[in-house]
């Protein structure tokens, strides 16, 4: 049956302790077809792909593999029937090259022994020609970039004889530039016949590739529509079940004061290379400044820099008019910085502590948590159940771990953290990474809050739909400097050319 | 998110729910049942114990184990052992109470620095250095009051042993090196000095002619002697120095949920770079943590020598493995103050159970005796890394599940 779908998904339901985590979903996908799966964190997306994929069992329902009816017991059933799957975080050894990643497990031998890495390196070739795949079989996985290792990813699975590929997230960890590059790839997929599921919460992503966009809602579908004649408003109203404002609407700053000014900062990496190159910048109270630039131009040095958690090696930091270049993280936090990390889970949070701990993280150690060294957890808990209250955490009080909660109340914690210290300079980094629309909306709507209120903030973001929606200037980041100055209508395409380098030399800050 | 949320971790940057995995479940009972996984894994461990001691010497476990327990002196509780069985459980709940003492300071030794994510495999070398501090204050100063003598001896072996563990602390937070490589570094340290000290020629070698030709030191001075409030002091009664070692429990528990120390400590141990992020000092901490844990092991020491042995020679430096115990006890306590102190009980009772004075040689061959000890600590300590194990498993089941499907499949 050539032409009916390639799989359908009749009726899935998953319960997990507690939570029923799809309810009845209806899903197919029809051959040459990009159906993308949309929902916010927590709404079954995950679950439906993992049985799918053979990594847990519905409770009820059917799977039709070209028409047939099938059960997927594990994650290699679902290879040797054809399905594939290409995870957010990648599965690859890295010290070991592209081909023998792709072939592993599946070798190609001599006399049933020794791996044949002629064959191997040739069927890489030929799979990465025919999909314009373009990777470097011989390379190292270390040694290539992100972009590249998805392409590997993807070949493992094309390699193994995937008809239908799950692409879970695939654009969260590429450049604006690589997840164009991606879509490409997807496109001489569908091109030769492969079905593709794209799961994702960007919108925009979402109508550029996709055919047709199923959206699930706390386990439910609610609906499948043509990308065709959707917008970003209707996706995000089926997805969130509100209105959902995707654009802040936001007064003209009214900037005040010169609070943060940095001159000719450098600072190093790890490996000791020099990563900040000579910045300087200033933000006033009231506005927010954004930093644009592509992931690794010198970003998270320069956020290091300035909170203390890496030495500047010349250049200059003040707050206010006075001096932090030099000052401790504990010093800078209490001078009036409020620091929102990228990183919430690997640095934003203790996520074995409760919420209350959590929200003390920077002053745990004065009145009124504390007095003399000595803790007083009680007052940590009143103060976390007006904080929580205040900023609409969900999902669990005071005393519990943050371990357990959403992605997103775990940020609106971080976020809560920092504002409610009250600081005079906001730096926030990343601040809706990960995050879905409705908890995008609210970290936007409580920055510009601040801005508002008369903070400084510093605004770091990959995603450029974030810089250009908050920012009263934008300045782009390449390489470590600061390569162009730019008021918040510039045109996307020439914030992404700078982005790449593309910009004159004199416009530089 | 509503309220009924799985209780697992959302991945790093998708926060997509994830339903709870194996990890997560498991992680989950952990922390439901910490006490669960302590009796399972305790009795998995006497379990196979049994079984070892009925393959190897076709005797009954059973009347083994209760050879065993009688041993402990554990049986004093019953109020139906009366007589000469009562004096003589007494006398051996009085030395399993004494070992007890030891192995919850040498156990909080480890567990603390666990606490800041640092693994003290070095309370050994703190034990014994502590011990030899607490012999050499212990057997001079002569003519003090009592009192003073004490607090002196104790604080001199609390100090050896900080000062010993707080140079593994330094290291890694100034240079980096591992605590791991350090501390067993200075175990053999201790060990070399402490044979050198104690040595014939050594400066703490005994002043009594009578010990010429014995690598031992001086008796302590009867003023640092701690008091023994139970059973009779010339047979080994119990003294004073387990409540210091609960006291000890107390503090633990205090200073980890209490103090501003204590939230440093676990947030570097839960999470240095959240730690760092939130301005606190995570070298600073590395040391205070190793140094605060040498204090328990180094106390731990100084009262072994001022409650019951008085004496210490190059034998015991060389032989002794109650620091080493004490990580048994801090895995099977899991850090917690409570748990280190039952798990010290436990390990208390089967090492003064299976010692070969208090076993019927013709219930249980002597030679095994004190390797049925170090079985079941070991077992106990496998167990305890039970979850590795079982996570193993668990896969090779889903793997074995797997691999007809494929075959159908092809």
């Amino acid at each position: 049956m050539p032409d009916g779908p390639v799989l359908e998904l009749k009726g899935i339901t998953k319960r997990f302790p507690g939570v029923l985590a799809n309810d009845q979903v209806d899903f197919d996908l029809l051959p040459g077809e990009v159906h993308a799966l949309l929902g916010e964190n927590g709404a079954g997306k995950s679950t439906l792909m993992s049985i799918l994929y053979g990594l847990y069992h519905p409770d009820a329902g059917q799977i039709l593999l070209h028409g047939e009816e099938v059960r997927i017991s594990s994650p290699r059933d679902a290879i040797d029937r054809g399905v594939g799957m290409v995870h957010q975080h990648f599965m690859l050894i890295p010290v070991m090259t592209v081909a023998e990643n792709i072939v592993l497990g599946v070798e190609p031998r001599h006399d049933g022994i020794l791996l044949d890495h002629g064959a191997a390196h040739r069927r890489v070739r030929e799979l990465s020609e025919r999909f314009g795949l373009a990777v470097d079989p011989d390379a190292r996985i270390d040694k290539i970039t992100v972009g590249q290792q998805q392409r590997v990813e993807i070949l493992k699975a094309l390699y193994r004889g995937a008809e239908i590929l799950i692409l879970d997230e695939p654009t969260a960890v590429l450049t604006p530039q690589e997840a164009q590059e991606l879509f490409e790839i997807i496109r001489s997929l569908v091109a030769q016949g492969k079905s593709i599921i794209f799961i994702s919460h960007k919108l925009n992503e979402v109508l550029e590739i996709a055919d047709r966009v199923t959206v699930l809602r706390r386990g439910k579908k609610i609906q499948t529509l043509p990308a065709a004649g959707a917008t970003e408003e209707s996706l995000a109203r089926l997805m969130v079940g509100r209105e959902v404002l995707l654009r802040i609407d936001k007064a003209p700053a009214q900037p005040g004061d010169v609070l943060l000014e940095v001159e000719d900062l450098h600072a190093q990496d790890d490996r000791g290379l020099e990563a900040v190159r000579g910045v300087s910048l200033s933000v006033r109270a009231g506005e927010i400044v954004g930093i644009a630039g592509v992931d690794g131009n010198g970003q998270t040095q320069l956020i290091e820099a300035l909170t203390g958690l890496r030495g500047s090696t010349s250049g200059r930091v003040t707050l206010a008019g006075r001096d932090l270049t030099h000052a401790s993280t504990h010093a800078i936090m209490h001078a009036g910085v409020g620091h929102i990390p990228e990183d919430r889970q690997r640095r934003g949070l203790v996520l074995e502590f409760n919420l209350a701990e959590n929200l003390a993280l920077h002053d745990f150690d004065r009145p009124p948590n504390a007095r003399l060294g000595w803790l007083h957890p009680g007052r940590m808990i009143a103060r976390a159940v007006k904080v929580l209250k205040e900023f609409d955490v969900r999902g669990g009080g005071p005393r519990t771990p943050a371990r357990s909660l959403s992605g997103g109340n775990q940020q609106k914690v971080v976020v809560a953290r920092e504002v409610d210290r009250d600081p005079r300079v906001l730096v926030a980094a990343q601040p809706t990474r990960g995050l879905d629309v409705g908890a995008i909306e609210f970290v936007h709507r409580r920055l510009v809050e601040e801005r508002d209120e008369g903070r400084a903030v510093l605004l770091v973001s990959l995603e450029l739909d974030e810089i250009l929606s908050l920012s009263d200037r934008i300045l782009v980041m390449y390489e470590g400097r600061i390569v162009g100055e730019y008021g918040p209508d510039v045109p996307e395409e020439q914030l992404g050319l700078a982005m790449l380098g593309g910009a004159p030399e004199e416009a530089a800050a | 998110m509503s309220a009924g949320e799985p209780q697992g971790p959302p991945p790093v940057t998708q926060g997509e729910q994830q339903p709870a995995g194996t990890a997560q479940r498991l992680a989950a009972l952990q922390r439901a049942g910490g006490l669960i996984t302590a009796l399972i894994t305790t009795v998995l461990a006497f379990a196979i114990g049994g079984l070892v001691v009925f393959v190897t010497t076709g005797k009954n476990p059973l009347s083994t184990y209760r050879a065993i327990f009688d041993g402990t002196g554990l049986n004093w509780f019953f109020p139906w052992v009366t007589g000469s069985e009562r004096v003589t459980a007494a006398f051996n709940l009085q030395t399993t109470l004494v070992l007890t003492t030891a192995l919850i300071l040498t156990g909080l030794a480890v567990a603390f620095a666990f606490r800041c994510g640092l693994f003290n495999i070095g309370g050994q070398g703190q034990y014994m250095l502590g011990a030899i501090a607490g012999v050499w204050i212990g057997s001079s100063l002569e003519g003090i009051p009592s009192i003073v003598h004490i607090v002196l001896a104790l604080v001199a072996g609390a100090l050896a042993g900080a000062l010993l563990a707080g140079i593994a602390g330094l290291l890694k937070a100034t240079v980096g090196t591992h605590e791991v490589i350090v501390t067993i570094m200075l175990n053999w340290i201790v060990f070399w000095g402490g044979t050198y000290l104690l040595g014939l020629e050594g400066p703490l070698h005994s002043s009594n002619p009578a010990d010429a030709s014995v690598p031992i030191s001086s008796d302590v001075l009867d003023s640092a002697k701690l008091h023994v409030f139970w059973g009779n002091p010339v047979l080994q009664g119990l003294h004073v120095g387990l409540f210091i070692a609960i006291g000890a429990l107390v503090v633990y528990w205090v200073i980890l949920n209490r103090t501003t120390l204590g939230y440093e400590v676990k947030a570097v141990g839960f999470n240095p770079e959240a730690a760092r992020y939130g301005g606190i000092s995570v070298a600073r901490n590395y040391f205070l943590a190793m140094a605060i844990s040498g204090v328990f092991a180094g106390l731990a020491g100084a009262i072994d020598i001022l409650g019951w042995q008085f004496r210490i020679a190059v034998n015991d430096v060389q032989t002794s493995s109650i620091g080493f115990i004490g990580i048994a006890v801090a895995l099977l306590g899991r850090n917690t103050a409570v748990g280190v102190g039952f798990a010290a009980l436990l390990f208390g009772a089967l090492l003064n159970g299976t010692s070969t004075r208090n076993l019927d040689p013709s219930i249980f061959d002597p030679n095994l005796a004190d390797n049925l000890t170090l079985l079941i600590q070991g077992l106990v300590v496998l167990f305890v890394g039970a979850d590795v194990l079982v996570l193993y498993l668990w896969g090779a089941r889903k793997r074995l599940r797997s691999a007809p499907a494929r075959e159908a499949s092809a």
